[in-house]
């Protein structure tokens, strides 16, 4: 087996507030993991810090075998990301946006590459818009074209399936789902959505107040707090008691 | 050092300039409008015959060479606010993209930012004033590069300035390049500033460029030793802002903040 993402000891603190507490976790070339947790937990701290754009205060981190604080251009180069709460510039149209990324990753025969993402995510037809009149989902569809454009071996991807119509979560699952199979892709991710994330993932890293407080298979963590699906694990957890059980509640 | 990442976002930035009607206002509007009030208003002034030099030349001389500065500053400052306004820093900086890269991006822009503004100024300057740009010839070359540089440094500060204290900043932020006006010598000689002025002033490089620019259109020559101390001035300001640059981006790494600026 080998770690395609290490973390070791890693803390981050604002200020007085921990936001990452020491944690410590590899992740398997080729699999799909979801980090999972309250608001607040410390997700997106961490995979901010797996991208280099938040220092850690302490610990270490290694992608595709190497140290990122060293070797963050050739890391970054085969690692991308997507998340709702970052957009790409409205007063571009869509193609625009997908050129200029793709410029930045320097993707070789980028028309091909834009064309083929736009197919696969079904966007096609919205080439030559305006980013700024595109729906929430179809901007969420758009990220996820980009996060492919450079053929990323780690995707990243932070609650980047919420606001999709059920169809599209669908499709983008399988399509997730396909990349890992086909090209071995590995992907970590935040989510929500349960269900999803049961359909999905081949492990859960569980977190809260910064800390992993659990880290197993969807299926062997329902099973390990007798429940009967991750929704209930997740309340279970976070509440930290079995208010999770209680139907007044 | 990556050409394409750099050509990458020049072309994302032409892409907005092509057809955004605020951007190329921005290049053209304010610099046309200045040029033809302080045009026609010195020519009148001329007319009246105050004084022997060429009051035109010297003031439409100032009204370009301080636009190419503040085109310069703007290319830099603008180019990293439209990445926080549309809130695309994070994707920009999750690529391999280094600060490096972007900065020279922003140069690049402001030279071709420069490039369409004093041609237009030129020829309007030409058409309306017979003022003729070339008539600096060769010492246009330094002092062109001079203000570029100048401008950028100041530029880099102001990215600087908004990532420690936000967008609420940006007006603060803008407002750096007029701090430097009055003790530049855009208008009127070093020698019209009180003492301790002066010595502020002969630490910019842009004094020494519009002192020199007055110079060469009185007909005189630029002194070189002029020419050495904008650049070595300017030398110093492109080391403190990129040093400013880099501890306040490290800063924002560590905060936090490259995900929240808007
Ligand atoms: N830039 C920041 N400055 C200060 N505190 C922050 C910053 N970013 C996150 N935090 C705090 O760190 C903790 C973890 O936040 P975050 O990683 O966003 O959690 P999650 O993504 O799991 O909801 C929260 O308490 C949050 O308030
Ligand atoms: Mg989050």
């Amino acid at each position: 087996m080998s770690a395609i993402i290490e973390v070791k000891n890693l803390r981050k603190e604002f200020g007085r507030a921990v936001a990452v507490d020491g944690i410590s976790f590899g992740i398997e070339e080729g699999s799909i993991t979801a980090l999972l947790g309250p608001n607040g937990a410390g997700k997106t701290t961490t995979i901010q810090m797996l991208l280099d754009i938040i220092t850690p205060t302490s610990g270490e981190i290694y992608l595709l075998g190497k140290l990122l604080r060293s070797h963050r251009e050739e890391i970054l180069a085969q690692v991308n990301f997507s998340s709702p709460y970052v957009s790409m510039p409205n007063n571009l149209t869509v193609w625009e946006n997908l050129a200029t990324f793709g410029r930045l990753y320097g993707v070789r025969n980028l028309k091909k590459k834009i064309y083929q993402l736009a197919e696969m995510f079904e966007i096609s037809d919205l080439m030559k818009k305006w980013t700024s009149s595109l729906s929430t989902g179809q901007v969420t569809r758009l990220n996820l074209a980009k996060a492919f454009l450079n053929d990323p071996k780690v995707l990243l991807l932070d609650e980047a399936t919420a606001s999709l119509d059920p169809d599209i979560a669908d499709k983008t699952r399988k399509l997730l789902s396909r990349m890992q199979k086909e090209r071995g892709i590995t992907i970590l991710y935040t989510s929500h959505n349960m269900a999803e994330i049961e359909e999905l993932c081949d492990r859960v890293i569980f977190l809260q107040k910064g800390r992993i407080v659990d880290d197993a298979r969807p299926a062997d963590m329902i099973s390990k707090y007798g429940r009967k699906d991750l929704n209930e694990v997740f309340l279970h957890i976070a509440r930290g008691d079995n208010e999770s059980l209680n139907p007044n509640i | 050092m990556k050409l394409h990442r750099i050509n990458a976002l020049l072309i994302r930035h032409l892409y907005m300039y092509r057809r955004s009607l605020p951007r190329i206002m921005d290049i053209f509007y304010w610099p046309v409008m200045e040029l033809l009030v302080w045009g026609f208003l010195s020519a009148y002034l001329t007319n009246s015959n105050l004084g022997g030099i060429n009051i035109v030349s010297v003031l439409l001389g100032a009204l370009i060479f301080w636009d190419i500065l503040s085109q310069s500053q703007k290319s830099v400052s603008v180019a990293f606010l439209e990445d926080v306004w549309e809130r695309n820093l994070l994707n920009i900086f999750v690529t391999p993209l280094r600060p490096s890269e972007f900065l020279i991006s922003t140069a690049i822009l402001g030279i071709i930012r420069i490039a369409l503004v004093s041609l237009v100024m030129g020829l309007l300057a030409f058409f309306f004033y017979s003022f003729n740009l070339f008539q600096l010839g060769f010492a246009l070359l330094p002092f062109f590069l001079n203000l570029l540089i100048f401008g950028w440094a100041i530029g880099v500060v102001i990215i600087g300035i908004i990532m420690r204290y936000g967008t609420q900043a940006q007006i603060l932020a803008f407002g750096v390049i007029f701090l430097v006006q009055p003790v530049s010598a855009v208008f009127y000689p070093v020698s019209a500033l009180p003492y301790g002025l002066q010595i502020v002033s002969r630490l910019l490089p842009s004094s020494y460029v519009f002192e020199g620019m007055r110079t060469v259109i009185a007909g005189g020559e630029v002194l070189s030793s002029n020419l050495l101390m904008a650049f070595l001035t300017n030398t110093a300001y492109v080391v403190l802002s990129l040093l400013f640059f880099y501890g306040m981006f490290a800063r924002a790494k560590r905060r936090g903040l490259l995900l929240k600026l808007e």
